[in-house]
């Protein structure tokens, strides 16, 4: 089989090594389970519980705050300590409801279900929503909205993206080996939304266990198959997973769905059935605490509100002074100064990284070399996106196309002086955003 | 909380790739044509690749003590103009032509438009043809050996004829580090194989170049014009090592298609109508000139969008 591929990109050490053959291990929390009240794209899901309540595993402590919204579950037995405003690890301040652990993880009733193919599209769409499944990728966009397109009919590709092209991050690549019929039987759910698709199951080709263990997985699917990709960073990206398995392009004024495809995570996947299959809300996710700086790297299945220097001193603590914490990869994470947050539903990984290559490479001239025009997948030219970022020049830097960057950081990457090129990008779509929306 | 963890907006990793090593590759890159042309011309060659290589560096160092600026000396840059100098002169070049070319290239073409990366002509190209302009005697006078040479190109305006294979070698008289067009490739595939370069410039360049001197040459199809053509004068290491000169070449991927072309075709109108048998230096640095245009021209369309048509937004 060819591998499917995109045109630029580029390939960063991955260090998955660190944690590939770690098998997922349930971590049970000690501390304070901390909920923020916003980890989806959308409104913030508002609080249906309050101070001294009792709550059990899988019940229901915060609504969905409109339709792009998300309900949150409790993920453990406990008291509702608090709500009040938290930092989350990407450095903002969110109002979330604290719950003590009581240790008894005494459990609600799941939520109603019964065989999916006995359900309609309404039913199966509805639990996904009241389970609080989100993109669990990164963005976290609620995916009952993404599994409701206009048209369901025009769909004809269900896209599960297992490329994970970040570095270090390696829970997908467990899930798929370890629960291989949870993201088949997801993704049977999905499809049967879908009447007219075919689903595929992307891996890159740097994971030969996994597409021979999926490929496996979906033998006597007759609507399933595996996709193997070229391993290149970010071929996880939505619009470079759709064009190298479709060849359909999409830029940022289209949805998916305006080209037949719907793209959901590995993990994503796995909830959705957790959720439709087996009446289970999202309540936890598989997150890789790797880097160098970590005495033993893992893959933890973590309940959500779980403290991120619990899972670090579950995982041997450092080992090495660490120079940079980022929740996520390296590539697009953040890096976080305070390590008492708790994880959330797009939590994937924090990676802790013995040096830090930033402060560490001081930023020079631009010699004009065009690496950056050569790794931009999204053909754009970074370093005169970066040239016109430095003047605020927001007409010229639309013109040149600067609103179609997907912040992939390729750019930033590559360049021999160091300059800040997404950083400087970011920043001014940012602008362009906000006058938008005046 | 440690005071020691760093935060920043992602990525947060680096290529090992730096602007230095990109110059020193660059640098290395000279070396088989440097080392011809001191076999070739002599101890004088070296002694001008020397002086012109100091001179470049040290005036960087000096106007940027001077100026307060941070020392960019490590980074190379300086270097490969010296080098690119020296090849752009004759090895009976007098002891300060290239000083005082170095310092021309480094201070009023670089330094003064801002150093590196701002600079709109190449340095090095820039003081060849400053010094061309002032002592021009000096500049065409090709004597090595204690024998008066003409160039090959000069030879072939004057319907005299030449030998195609030891041009190629570089057995001829010329610019110290233009003559071989063997030392020069070695160079120019180093570079291909280490990605500095791609064959996008000086592969467009050679072919409108050629299919220009076929059309227009008055030779036709004669295969030892044509490799004399593409042998002789400057244009080998113009191709590969000043047209590809990041900082004054576009950056759009059509734009250097485009700017390749323009380099061919200014380079054949001014061998073929010209009034010196030579043109690659101006053809290059009135092309610099011509780079913001280019790339105005030439932003390339994103990923997924399509060409507008009939003033329908895609």
């Amino acid at each position: 089989m060819a591998t499917l591929t995109f045109k630029g990109g580029v390939h960063p050490y991955d260090g998955k090594e660190l944690s590939k053959d770690k098998a997922i291990v349930p971590y049970q929390p000690k501390k304070d389970l901390i909920y923020p009240l916003s980890q989806h794209i959308g409104a913030p899901a508002a609080p249906v519980v309050a101070k001294g309540d009792r709550v059990l595993v899988g019940q229901k402590i915060a609504e969905a705050g409109g339709f792009v919204s998300s309900p949150i579950y409790a993920s453990v037995s406990g008291t509702v300590k608090a709500i009040e405003p938290h930092f989350v690890s990407t450095g903002a301040k969110v109002n979330s409801i604290v719950v003590e652990n009581d240790g008894l993880y005494e459990e609600a009733p799941g939520l109603p279900i019964k065989p999916f193919e006995e359900m309609s599209r309404e039913d199966i769409i509805g639990i996904i929503k009241e389970a609080g499944v989100v993109g669990m990728g990164g963005a976290g966009f609620p995916t009952h909205v993404k599994l409701s397109p206009k048209e369901p009919d025009k769909i004809d590709y269900v896209l599960v993206n297992c490329a994970e092209c970040e570095p270090y991050l390696t829970s997908d690549y467990r899930i798929m080996l370890e629960r291989p019929e949870k993201v088949v039987g997801g993704l049977k759910v999905v499809l049967e939304l879908f009447g007219n698709a075919q689903g595929c199951i992307c891996i890159e080709d740097n994971k030969p266990e996994a597409i021979t263990i999926m490929q496996k997985a979906c033998a006597n699917e007759t609507r399933i198959q595996v996709k193997v990709l070229k391993t290149k960073y970010p071929q996880g990206a939505e619009r470079m997973l759709i064009h190298a398995v479709t060849g359909r392009d999409l830029n940022s004024t289209m949805l998916p769905a305006d080209l037949g495809c719907v793209v959901d995570n590995c993990d994503t996947i796995t909830s959705i059935y957790d959720a439709v299959i087996l009446g289970k809300p999202l309540i936890s996710r598989v997150v890789t605490i790797s880097g160098e700086a970590i005495a033993n790297p893992s893959n933890f299945e973590s309940r959500m509100g779980t403290n991120v220097m619990e899972l670090i001193e579950a995982a041997g603590g450092f080992k090495t002074e660490e120079k940079k914490v980022i929740s996520g990869g390296p590539m697009m994470g953040f890096a976080m100064f305070d390590l008492e947050v708790p994880t959330t539903k797009t939590t994937s990984a924090i990676t802790c990284l013995a040096s830090d290559a930033v402060s560490e490479s001081p930023t020079t001239a631009c010699i004009n070399c065009g690496r950056c025009v050569a790794a931009c997948d999204e053909g754009l030219i970074p370093a005169r996106l970066a040239q016109f970022s430095e003047k605020f020049n927001l007409e010229a830097f639309q013109k040149w196309h600067g609103m179609e960057c997907v912040e992939c950081g390729c750019c930033s990457y590559v360049c021999p002086a160091k300059r800040p090129l997404a950083q400087m990008i970011k920043n001014v779509r940012r602008m362009v955003m906000a006058n938008r929306k005046k | 909380m440690s005071d020691l963890r760093k935060v920043s907006s992602s990525p947060h990793i680096r290529d090992k790739a730096t602007s230095s090593n990109i110059m020193r590759d660059v640098s290395i890159a000279l070396v088989p044509a440097a080392a011809f042309g001191v076999v070739h011309f002599g101890i004088n060659a070296l002694l001008i690749i020397l002086l012109s290589v100091v001179s470049c560096v040290a005036t960087e160092y000096i106007y940027e003590k001077l100026m307060h600026k941070p020392v960019t000396i490590m980074d190379f840059s300086a270097v490969v103009t010296g080098l690119l100098l020296a090849m752009n002169l004759p090895v009976s070049a007098v002891w300060w032509m290239p000083v005082l070319g170095g310092i021309f290239a480094i201070l009023v073409v670089k330094q003064l438009f801002g150093g590196l990366g701002q600079n709109f002509m190449n340095p090095a190209l820039g003081a060849r043809c400053f010094l061309m302009i002032s002592f021009a005697g000096r500049m065409t006078n090709y004597t090595y050996d204690a024998v008066t040479g003409a160039t090959p190109l000069a030879v072939l305006r004057e319907g005299g004829s030449v030998d195609a294979l030891q041009m190629i070698i570089g057995n001829t008289a010329g610019m110290i580090g233009e003559t071989s067009v063997i030392a020069i490739v070695i160079g120019a595939a180093y570079l291909l194989w280490k990605g500095v370069i791609d064959l996008k410039i000086p592969g467009t360049y050679l072919l409108t170049f050629l299919v220009f001197m076929i059309l227009f040459g008055g030779h036709g199809l004669d295969s030892t014009y044509l490799v004399a053509q593409l042998a002789g004068g400057g244009l080998m290491l113009g191709a590969w090592f000043m047209a590809t000169d990041y900082v004054t070449s576009p950056i759009t991927p059509y734009g250097q298609i485009v700017y390749g072309v323009i380099l061919g075709i200014l380079t054949g109108i001014f061998r073929c109508f010209g009034a010196s048998p030579e043109g690659v230096s101006y053809a290059i640095i009135f092309s610099n000139l011509l780079v913001p245009l280019i790339e105005k021209f030439t932003v390339p369309l994103a990923f997924g969008k399509v060409k507008a048509k009939g003033g329908q937004k895609a």
